[in-house]
């Protein structure tokens, strides 16, 4: 069994992918907590707990949640928001790969070639992604651990990321859901948000509206 | 993916960056009519682009974007060059393949949509430079046209590898001297649209960007000629201001001048029999769609 473990970095300028120390995904019904492999529920609470206790928590929904392609899309969008107002936790979206030039504006998006500025710049210490493809949720993923301290949850609809501190597996709205019983059920144990106060942004058409 | 699909899921809609808030309420996704005309009064499928400033090659995108038939269901095939810098900003599908192999990717993915979706029309168009259509890609690009592969190819031609600082191409001009080809071309430009037409090409047009209702109309041609007949090729001049020193602001000159009576690139078509029917049978239907849509909109003035 490896002896490694998918902590939050900063690891190294390029840090070995997860797969290739031991790493290995987890079966159905299954979540990986910092590489290792356990029940889903386990995964629920520790996911719930790391999240309450981080001062900047943040979402980061992919194309694949933004974008109405089905209606679990819709669903999923639906509980994401719910996950987030029960946090609370910010949501930065990731709303396609297309590079962002002359440069992103880190406060409002995150883009997966260069997914650490807009951390650096929030100061976020855990994020979720979830709805963002597989090989960009990679490519994001070990970007982060390299170079920054987040700590990363993928809440993937496949079969899992390796390259995130904690990964569940066969997202769907339900299981978003799950994870917003279980902050809530972590908050009627007495666990209490550790986030610093802030106000979702919103935008429009012509740009941020608050 | 079609124009149904380009939607934002209403829970999340509300942080959604303003440029695809904007996308999804003024693109022109699914109208039939949509043309270069709409630049300018609705989202362009560019969002930015890294080319350099004045580049003809960016006009040229913001005409074919604004002209293509059917965005949602088209997907580009780009290949190595300073087209390659552009496709990651455009709200089109592309595929970037390696360079000179863009007709053979094409080959398959327009097989494989076919398959895929019978029921729907799917474009497949390759945007590549002269140095992966006519040297490196030569092979690929005419055995496409050899198996009548169904799509349109079109070639960005600025005379030259613009990229990687102005080595010698294949539709280079002969004589002309550039930066990394400092003794001269020894032989002529390639006469692509030529061995387009013998390969079998049903649709080939060359000509420059400089009037956009001219690479409209080529465009849609080019594309409805291969959806329904067969390989389709357009030849775009898009010079390269900067290895030609030229000035930002001289492209559109450049390209008019070269359109000129004896230039280079006076506007060539060539159109199969085949084709031309078809063409016609388009143009008429068009016409008779405009002549009704106009009617409707006199009877519903007249009626209020």
């Amino acid at each position: 069994m490896s002896q490694y473990q998918v902590k939050a970095g900063p690891e190294a300028f390029l840090p070995p992918s997860a797969a290739s120390m031991g790493i290995v995904l987890p079966d159905p019904g299954e979540c990986h907590i910092e590489g290792r492999i356990a029940p889903e529920e386990e995964g629920y609470e520790f996911a719930a707990r790391k999240f309450l206790g981080a001062k900047v928590p943040t979402i980061f929904p992919g194309p694949l949640v933004l974008w109405k392609w089905n209606e679990n899309a819709a669903k999923k969008a639906t509980a994401i928001r719910a996950l987030a107002n029960a946090l609370p936790a910010r949501l930065i979206p990731m709303a396609d790969y297309r590079p962002k030039y002359p440069k992103i504006d880190a406060e409002v998006e995150i883009n997966p070639n260069h997914p650490n500025l807009t951390i650096w710049h929030n100061k976020i210490d855990v994020c979720m992604f979830v709805g963002v493809h597989c090989h960009q949720a990679n490519l994001a993923l070990k970007i982060i651990r390299g170079g920054t301290n987040c700590f990363t949850i993928a809440m993937c609809a496949q079969a899992g990321h390796e390259d995130a501190c904690m990964s569940f597996r066969d997202a769907t709205p339900e299981k978003i859901m799950k994870l917003m019983d279980a902050v809530n059920k972590a908050k009627e144990q007495g666990v209490k948000s550790q986030a610093i106060p802030f106000k979702q942004f919103i935008m429009s058409r012509t740009g941020l509206v608050s | 993916m079609s124009k149904e699909k380009i939607t934002m899921t209403e829970g999340l809609a509300d942080i959604m960056p303003p440029e695809y808030q904007e996308l999804v309420a003024t693109a022109t996704y699914g109208k039939e009519d949509r043309g270069w005309k709409d630049i300018g009064s609705s989202k362009e499928l560019i969002e930015q682009h890294s080319l350099c400033a004045g580049c003809p090659e960016s006009i040229a995108f913001r005409y074919i974007l604004a002209s293509l038939p059917n965005p949602e269901d088209t997907i580009f095939v780009g290949s190595t060059g300073c087209t390659s810098l552009v496709f990651p900003h455009v709200a089109v599908q592309n595929i970037h393949s390696l360079f000179g192999n863009q007709n053979a990717i094409a080959s398959g993915l327009k097989r494989a949509l076919a398959r895929r979706y019978p029921d729907k029309v799917k474009d497949v168009v390759v945007l590549a430079g002269d140095g992966a259509t006519v040297d490196i890609g030569l092979d690929m690009t005419m055995q496409s046209w050899f198996r009548q592969e169904k799509f349109t190819t079109i070639c960005f031609d600025n005379e030259l590898y613009a990229n990687t600082g102005g080595q010698e191409s294949g539709l280079m001009q002969k004589g002309f001297v550039a930066k990394m080809a400092p003794s001269g071309k020894n032989f002529d430009k390639v006469r692509l649209p030529e061995i387009a037409r013998e390969a079998g090409c049903h649709y080939i047009a060359m000509l420059t960007v400089s009037k956009p209702g001219r690479v409209e109309k080529a465009l849609k041609n080019a594309i409805m000629v291969a959806r329904e007949i067969g390989p389709t090729y357009l030849q775009l001049y898009t010079p390269c201001i900067l290895e030609i020193g030229k000035q930002s602001m001289e492209g559109l000159d450049e390209m008019k001048e070269s359109e000129e009576i004896g230039g280079r690139f006076v506007m060539k078509e060539y159109i199969s029999d085949q084709a031309q029917e078809l063409i016609d049978t388009l143009a008429a239907e068009e016409k008779a769609r405009k002549k009704a849509a106009k009617a409707a909109k006199t009877k519903k003035t007249v009626s209020a």
